[in-house]
């Protein structure tokens, strides 16, 4: 190197541009980041959807697309709710208190995770990765499921199971229990999925 | 600048233009000699260093093929399924592009595949590779980045929700997670606006830095030139062969000695190939899955997803990772640390970092749900590739003079790899998560025990000159 001694000014300059560029160069990066957020018109589309569960038959379950994920609609028998309390030694979380901001809003959480008893009004996203689980409400001994089933759901991507509640088995990818949205009765058969009443 | 040449007049045509040429542009004839004509790779190459020139070729078939089919393509959720099914039926020749992109995919993987166990096998990775390696490692990423973004593309019901499922990984991070997530699809579910950004990242973006990545491993491989199945540095070896007196004497010309054994495998390569694109394109659902050729549906995933084949080591490791797979962990780091503290020689400030710092490890993994460790364990699965060159403590590199019990070991790690591979692919089921989570701590513990298992044993005598007979 050469023996020249440094010009400790010239350098202090030198640095000082280079950090003042440095910084004109984050302040380019933001709006382009800044392209990556959801769009206006993306944010826009999260209207409430209203349906009409009339012709909904015990054991039977309507799906509504809301803010781009399925809602489920299910009108549960009997049966179903009368097996839900035995379950609870087997979930993860029987009485929804793990984050209930975001997954059970007050009104669902119950032993039966709705307002009506056997309407259950549940995102079928898994909370784990997703996807949405299969309905798999025969009971009894089948693939990827334990031989006490007593019907419920499975994720088919990483074998989460939920019972008829949408809530989740002990030992099993998904933290939480299904998702409720917010929800409200306008009349005895018309639902409003994506708002509430809040007090 | 290079010394302007001076030709006879009595040159031929031929002489004159290259002297023209090379008077004007001679960067391009140095770049010539140092990469092909003079660059001495050992003689003793055998057929695993193949891949690297195969890997090469299915980059340039990728990106030919693809040119092509973004000539036809549409990147919109409305019309993108349509249009891959445009390019299927109606573009003259259009399957045949498309069945060679999508085979092309496969390939790549299994060319890729088999040139890091080349790696692994010879110790390529070792001093003073470790860059090579790292750059490979990195080409690796991309190339996952790559086929990943490229497979929602056609917006099939795969497509999507292997999307979902990847993207949703990202909101598994504590505190950033979710809005990182939001950033990376670019609204609330996988949609037209994540479609788009995936086309520009699959189409430009990923395939810049890959070539540039490529570029920067080819660079530094021909910088410390190659290493062989012998592990023998050539370059330390006698100098001067039939080319050159300065040359390493064990070395041969990359072309025309290596270009045309390149050829021959291309040739093989290409045979298979082919049988696969004329033959079997869909490969029996592994190279393009049945469920891709239903339309994306946001509200039904289809009953049983996978990811391809060339995910699924690390998507069974994904799987592997449940509540109670956490206290087996949580096991292991406590073991590390004893283990640390009581039996290993450092100080003792050191030791108190070690049991502080697996204190906090163990307190995190409490704390946070077992998916987002599922994800650091399948990112860890990829990032530990990296660490490779400072895992390996075995005096020797190559295999061949390793202590024969560690083919066993490595023949273990394949297998696993194998079988993770296998499982990733299954429907989840007790027994199957059971294997993946034997499978996962074994993967794991074939690198993190490296610096032990590998400096055990005894070493055969490594020659002093590559091994070869001529044939």
């Amino acid at each position: 190197m050469s023996d020249t001694p440094i010009d400790s000014s010239k350098r202090t300059w030198l640095i000082a541009t280079g950090c003042a560029g440095a910084v004109g160069g984050v302040a380019t990066a933001v709006p382009f980041v800044s392209t990556f957020q959801p769009s206006e018109k993306a944010k826009a589309a999260g209207a409430a959807v209203e349906v009409d569960i009339s012709q909904l038959k015990p054991g039977e379950r309507a799906i509504v697309e809301w803010r781009g994920k399925p809602v489920w609609i299910i009108k549960r028998t009997p049966e179903q709710l009368a097996d839900l309390p035995a379950l609870d030694a087997q979930l993860a979380d029987p009485k929804s208190e793990r984050k209930p901001d975001e997954f059970t809003p007050a009104y669902a959480r119950n032993g039966h995770r709705s307002i009506k008893p056997e309407v259950l009004v549940a995102v079928g996203i898994c909370p784990h990765l997703g996807c949405s689980p299969s309905e798999k409400y025969t009971p009894g001994p089948q693939p990827s499921l334990p031989d006490d089933w007593k019907g419920g759901f499975l994720c088919p991507c990483h074998g989460s199971t939920f019972d008829m509640a949408g809530r989740v088995f002990k030992n099993k990818p998904s933290p939480d229990n299904l998702e409720i949205p917010p929800h409200m009765y306008l009349s005895d058969t018309r639902l409003l999925i994506g708002e509430d009443k809040k007090a | 600048m290079a010394e302007f040449k001076e030709i006879s007049p009595n040159a031929s045509a031929g002489a004159k233009l290259t002297n023209w040429f090379e008077n004007r542009f001679p960067t391009a004839f140095d770049a010539y000699r140092v990469h092909m004509s003079e660059y001495y790779a050992p003689k003793n190459f055998n057929f695993w260093y193949i891949f690297g020139s195969l890997a090469l070729l299915v980059l340039v078939i990728q990106i030919v093929t693809g040119i092509f089919l973004v000539m036809h393509y549409k990147p919109d959720a409305a019309k993108a399924f349509e249009s891959v099914e445009y390019i299927m039926r109606d573009v003259p020749w259009g399957w045949l592009i498309r069945y060679m992109h999508s085979t092309g995919a496969s390939a790549f993987f299994v060319v890729v595949y088999l040139h890091m166990f080349r790696g692994l096998l010879y110790g390529s990775y070792r001093k003073p590779r470790e860059l090579v390696w790292i750059f490979g490692c990195a080409i690796f990423l991309a190339l996952m980045a790559e086929a990943f973004m490229g497979y929602l593309l056609p917006w099939g019901q795969m497509s999507y929700w292997g999307a979902q499922v990847i993207v949703n990984l990202f909101a598994a991070i504590p505190l950033v997670g979710p809005d990182l997530a939001l950033l990376i699809r670019g609204d609330y579910v996988v949609s037209d606006a994540t479609l788009n950004r995936f086309f520009s990242f699959h189409v430009i973006a990923v395939p810049l830095v890959l070539l540039g990545l490529v570029v920067a491993h080819l660079l530094a491989l021909h910088d410390v030139g190659s290493n062989n199945p012998d592990g023998v540095e050539i370059k330390k070896g006698p100098k001067g062969n039939r080319w050159s007196p300065n040359a390493p004497a064990d070395g041969i010309p990359f072309h025309p000695y290596y270009s045309v054994h390149d050829i021959f495998g291309v040739c093989v390569f290409l045979m298979v190939f082919s049988a696969v694109v004329f033959f079997a394109p869909e490969a029996g659902g592994y190279f393009l899955e049945y469920n891709n050729f239903i339309p994306a549906d946001p509200m039904v995933t289809p009953a049983h997803i996978a990811p391809v084949w060339y995910f699924t080591p690390f998507y069974s490791m994904l799987r592997a990772i449940t509540a109670e797979m956490m206290y087996a962990l949580v096991a292991c780091v406590v073991l590390a640390a004893a283990f640390g503290v009581f039996k290993a020689r450092m100080p003792v400030l050191f030791k108190g970092i070690v049991a502080v710092a697996a204190a906090v490890v163990v307190a995190l993994m409490l704390a946070i749900d077992a998916k987002f460790w599922g994800v650091v364990v399948m990112g860890g699965a990829v990032i530990i590739l990296f660490f490779l060159p400072w895992l390996d403590n075995s005096p020797v590199k190559s295999i061949r003079y390793r202590p024969s019990w560690h083919k066993y070991v490595y023949a273990v790690f394949v297998v696993n790899f194998v079988i993770l591979a296998y499982l990733g692919v299954q429907p989840p089921s007790p027994v199957g998560e059971r294997v993946s989570q034997v499978g996962t701590l074994l993967y794991f513990g074939f690198f993190l025990l490296m610096p032990w298992w590998s400096a055990k044993g005894e070493t055969k005598p490594v020659p002093d000159r590559v091994t070869y007979k001529a044939h």
